[in-house]
């Protein structure tokens, strides 16, 4: 306890650090992802090449994410030109692996909306274009809500990995805390980590609230239930 | 590119093999290490996962357990343990089981909750005993997701056995945190590529597995996808 009152100022410091660092790849990988997922689940009703080329997008997502934090940290400052120790490398990163997770849960949730209601909203008139934006993305947004939800906790807790890097985060009041001997600090970095997700998390969960009134609705007939390999990924 | 290629050079030099630093005795310890771990997290998380599935007791609890350990950040969890039980191979052993636990557990209690209630029904009535619906009926049919728990946790442990050297744990961070202290960027991408290979391997071998455990009646009958358009299942009549 007073190690954290003696070094208040240092924690705010990286707090805030660790916030620059984690909050752009949740956006960057939710933006990205939405339209890769529409692309691999609209591929996935076409024929031949096409279809094949679906299943290509999904497995990479699937290689993208067996890749270790650590040495992608290491190895993409050769790859995309930055320095070792810039926060971009890890920035750069998260959003792969915010990716990785975001496409494939977006391509089924896409997946899961009822063809009567995707036929139907044709049937009324509603363009391709429309029909994306006023039909297909709000059933599928629970589904997308609950990907992003494990993408933003999953990427504060990964941003701690730069510190070994000499990345300023929270994590680096675990290195600190391991030279110089100090378990208080290390606490203060593990409970602070898990504060900053768990509030992330949170919030998502209140803007899904505010954002989605048709959630609760929906979820007993009609909407789009999660499949189960969208479940697992939720779960694990 | 060129930085690639010095570290794929590096990968198959052989002057990098042999001896307590070669990389396959890294590799070794690095496998030895994450088969470790998830053994001890099966030992764990499986009665536990299975106690849930079959029972339906604790799942509120272990639920926002597992997305709580999500948050938890293995790094500090690694360091702080380390820095109790000292250095060497203890702390990351710890830290990577409680990483592995969350996603057995998940894979052990949705295999059971996956399974059609009226399949368990019908075993009960044919007059199993609840330890045989257990292990004839429930365990068989959840194995797939089981085994799919198994392989992200696999995934997890592999990936982040990486920093275990942080803590002279040993396995391949080895060569990435040497290569990060001299600045010798082909060892850190060639250590890089080598966990790298060893995830991809795993997440074959056990997505291989996955498809080899789902018995053979529930294989065969699986509906093929004839029409993609799923035939309307209830009509709503006033």
């Amino acid at each position: 306890m007073n190690w954290i009152a003696n070094n208040l100022g240092q924690v705010g410091q990286l707090t805030l650090a660790h916030l620059a660092i984690a909050l752009p790849p949740i956006v960057l990988s939710f933006v990205i992802s939405v339209p890769i997922g529409w692309l691999a689940n609209r591929l996935r009703w076409s024929r031949g090449i096409l279809r094949w080329s679906s299943g290509v997008l999904l497995t990479l997502c699937v290689l993208l994410y067996a890749i270790p934090s650590f040495p992608l940290f290491v190895a993409l400052p050769s790859l995309i030109g930055t320095g070792l120790r810039d926060p971009v490398n890890v920035v750069v990163g998260l959003t792969l692996y915010g990716i990785a997770l975001m496409v494939r849960t977006s391509a089924d949730g896409l997946a899961a909306v009822d063809p009567d209601v995707r036929q139907s909203a044709t049937a009324v008139g509603f363009s391709g274009w429309s029909r994306f934006w006023r039909v297909e993305l709000p059933l599928s947004a629970p589904v997308l809500l609950a990907g992003l939800r494990v993408v933003a906790v999953s990427t504060v807790s990964l941003t701690t990995v730069g510190a070994v890097l000499g990345i300023n985060s929270l994590g680096t009041l675990f290195t600190d805390g391991f030279q110089r001997g100090i378990a208080a600090e290390i606490a203060t970095g593990i409970v602070v980590t898990m504060a900053i997700a768990l509030i992330i998390d949170a919030i998502l969960v209140l803007v899904g609230r505010l954002l989605l009134p048709w959630v609760r609705a929906t979820s007993r007939a009609g909407g789009p239930r999660m499949s189960r390999s969208v479940k697992q990924a939720v779960v694990t | 590119m060129n930085l690639l290629l010095e570290a794929i050079h590096w990968v198959f030099d052989p002057a990098n093999y042999g001896g307590p630093n070669g990389i396959e005795t890294r590799s070794g310890e690095h496998l030895a290490l994450s088969g470790l771990v998830l053994l001890i997290a099966v030992v764990i998380a499986v009665p536990f996962g299975y106690f849930i599935g079959h029972t339906g007791h604790g799942r509120a609890l272990i639920v926002p357990l597992s997305g709580g350990v999500r948050a938890l950040p293995t790094l500090g969890l690694l360091i702080l343990v380390a820095l109790n039980v000292g250095i060497g191979v203890v702390a990351p052993v710890v830290a990577l089981v409680v990483l592995a636990i969350p996603s057995i557990l998940a894979g052990a209690y949705s295999g059971f909750e996956a399974i059609d209630r009226r399949v368990i029904d019908a075993a009960r009535a044919v007059g199993m005993t609840e330890w045989q619906i257990l292990a004839r009926v429930e365990i068989p049919l959840g194995l797939p997701l089981l085994i799919g728990g198994l392989r992200s946790a696999s995934l997890q442990v592999i990936a982040t056995a990486t920093l275990a050297d942080y803590v002279s744990g040993g396995g391949l961070g080895h060569f990435l945190f040497l290569g990060l202290q001299t600045n010798n960027y082909p060892e850190m991408l060639g250590g890089s590529i080598v966990v790298i290979v060893l995830a991809l391997a795993s997440e074959g071998l056990f997505g291989l597995l996955q498809r080899l455990v789902v018995p053979a009646g529930v294989a065969a009958r699986q509906p093929k996808d004839v029409r993609l358009r799923p035939v309307r299942s209830q009509t709503a009549l006033g």
